[in-house]
């Protein structure tokens, strides 16, 4: 653990985005007690300049606070990323586990499935997945957890078909242990590293999808999220920058954090792929 | 069997492998329509304010919905191979006509999307690799991370912001000012005019990847064998890199630009609801809020069919480009 932390300290891009993040999740964590209000309630002074009227970014075409939006929105974002991708992962790690451990006609059906998956354009799948299931942040992740599981299956299926000879897990038959304790206790542990890069870079990319649905009006109608404050904000662009603005670098900056957090663990759990470049 | 025989017998067998896919695709599709609250008469009925019950079974049962469900099934199968993706009750319009109406604009963005990311993505990526290491490159780096990490529609609306409302220099939404009545060559530079922030917008993400690819493609290319062999022949280093090494490491990134397409097809749904660009996407757009889910399912029918299309050219294009590819 200790050389884990030497080798992804290494790395200082890694270690700014770990700072962003850690912030990010603590205005998150925090937004219930600087902003204790409904972000939804509306003010008497709507389209405020940043700074003016006590709202630090501004408020909308209502009155509502922009900043208690984007914090009460970094909960909803980051949760969403969060569970999309634990469910993606262990769709992801079933599939490609079973077609890379048994071969022959399982592996055939299943990456077959997967590449019908890989093939639809993911994003209008969402979308279409979203509309037919009614907005909701239960069917934002459904939707998200739907399009990103290939990627998983993939990769789990490659480490499963270069583990699934090597000599511990032939010692493993020779033992007696049954097939899913050899792929569960065994093998499984042995590719957790490229899970979890790939499961980090997931995060960003599931907020990226959350933000985008709820930007076309499929976030859940209840919940303040980044995409929708933007999606509401669109119509005043003329008249208040502001309220697109904040919550689109609250996004990059999000996103941009948990990239470099994922890269940074890419090098330092795969120490000799750095050496090679 | 010489190559072009066994490059047709590739093509064929590519082919077959596409169409139990694009069947699987048609059946999920299928069950999507079924999966949904309500069908299509539910819609018309709501949207006309009060229907009696026996009015709705005589629409149903002219729409065939009150089929059992794996002859409506068989029915959407033969519809859809006839190219008949039912009706749009919304635009009053066949889906595939509304459609097709809607498909050159989604194409001329796509297009031009392309041709600017691929362009500038592998100079940009060459630009990197000369100069591998130094500030030049740590800023493509940065500028590749950033755009990465940037949502499309955000930057489609700061551009607005910035080249629409602060500067009046490009219009804000459209692909042409009807208004104008512009013909021939006028027409085309208008429409260019409205081209220019919904490409801009696209093609970024895209660009940060190809960038990304060629850099990386590059490298690749100046560990391989012939380069210390040209090395050793006395070559020019400008000459190892523009001619030998680039050529070798464009065939990558072309290849990348094809496998996209779906990707492409997302964010041009975004892009043209952000610009109003009268395309495929901003359809899908406008049948979200009519819950027109006839047009939407057969919008991503087509793209899921462009993407396995395109991927096919691309395999076909990608094994004349590099004879060292096994076609067998």
């Amino acid at each position: 653990m200790a050389d884990f932390w030497k080798r992804f300290s290494r790395n200082r891009q890694a270690v700014l985005g770990l700072v962003i993040l850690c912030v990010v999740i603590f205005v998150a964590a925090i937004a219930n007690f600087i902003f204790p209000t409904d972000p939804f309630l509306y003010s008497k002074f709507p389209l405020s300049a940043p700074g003016e009227n006590g709202f630090l970014l501004g408020s909308d075409s209502i009155g509502r606070d922009v900043a208690s939006g984007i914090a009460h929105g970094a909960k909803t974002s980051l949760l969403i990323g969060l569970i999309a991708t634990l469910a993606a992962v262990f769709i992801g790690v079933i599939f490609g586990a079973f077609a890379g451990y048994y071969g022959g006609i399982v592996d055939d059906i299943l990456m077959r499935i997967t590449e019908v998956f890989q093939t639809i354009p993911s994003f209008v799948f969402a979308i279409l997945l979203v509309a037919i299931m009614k907005p909701s942040i239960e069917s934002v992740v459904i939707a998200i957890t739907v399009v990103s599981w290939p990627a998983v299956a993939r990769l789990v299926r490659g480490e499963f078909l270069g583990l699934k000879n090597r000599e511990f897990v032939q010692a493993c038959h020779t033992l007696g242990m049954s097939d899913l304790r050899i792929m569960l206790a065994e093998i499984l542990p042995n590719c957790l590293s490229p899970i979890i890069v790939i499961g980090s870079l997931m995060v960003a990319t599931a907020i990226l999808i959350e933000s985008g649905l709820a930007f076309l009006g499929l976030g859940d109608p209840n919940v303040m999220s980044w995409g929708f404050i933007i999606s509401d904000g669109r119509s005043m662009l003329r008249v208040a920058w502001w309220i697109c603005t904040f919550p689109g670098i609250a996004i990059l900056i999000t996103v941009l954090a948990i990239n470099l957090v994922g890269e940074g663990l890419n090098d330092a759990l795969n120490p000799r792929l750095r050496e090679r470049n | 069997m010489n190559r072009s025989s066994k490059i047709i017998r590739y093509v064929s067998r590519r082919l077959i492998q596409g169409i139990p896919i694009i069947l699987a695709i048609v059946v999920l599709n299928f069950f999507l329509l079924n999966l949904a609250e309500g069908d299509a008469v539910d819609v018309l009925a709501g949207e006309a304010g009060s229907a009696t019950p026996e009015y709705m079974e005589e629409m149903r049962k002219k729409f065939g919905l009150d089929k059992p469900l794996p002859v409506q099934l068989a029915v959407y199968l033969k519809n859809v191979l006839q190219l008949d993706l039912g009706y749009s009750f919304r635009h009053d319009m066949q889906v595939t006509e509304l459609i097709i109406d809607r498909f050159w604009p989604t194409l001329i963005l796509m297009v031009s999307t392309i041709l600017l990311a691929v362009g500038f993505g592998v100079l940009l990526g060459l630009f990197a690799a000369i100069n591998l290491n130094t500030w030049k490159d740590s800023m493509v780096s940065v500028f590749a991370l950033i755009t990465y990490a940037t949502p499309l529609f955000w930057v489609g609306l700061m551009m607005i912001i910035l080249f629409s409302i602060k500067n009046d220099w490009f219009p804000t939404s459209g692909m042409e000012n009807s208004a104008m009545f512009y013909e021939g060559f006028e027409r085309v530079k208008d429409i260019a005019h409205h081209l220019v922030l919904p490409t801009i917008t696209l093609s970024l993400f895209y660009l940060a990847l190809y960038t990304r690819m060629m850099r990386a493609s590059m490298l690749e290319q100046y560990g391989q064998d012939y380069v210390i062999t040209a090395r050793a022949k006395g070559v020019s280093e400008r000459r190892i890199t523009f001619v030998h090494v680039l050529r070798n490491a464009l065939l990558p990134v072309v290849t990348m630009a094809g496998v996209q397409v779906g990707a492409l097809i997302g964010g041009s749904v975004i892009v043209e609801s952000v610009f109003a660009w009268p395309g495929l996407g901003m359809l899908a757009f406008e049948s979200l809020f009519a819950r027109d889910l006839n047009l939407l399912l057969g919008i991503f029918l087509l793209s899921s069919g462009l993407v396995v299309a395109v991927n096919l050219v691309v395999d076909v294009v990608y094994c004349f480009l590099d004879p060292r590819i096994e076609v067998n």
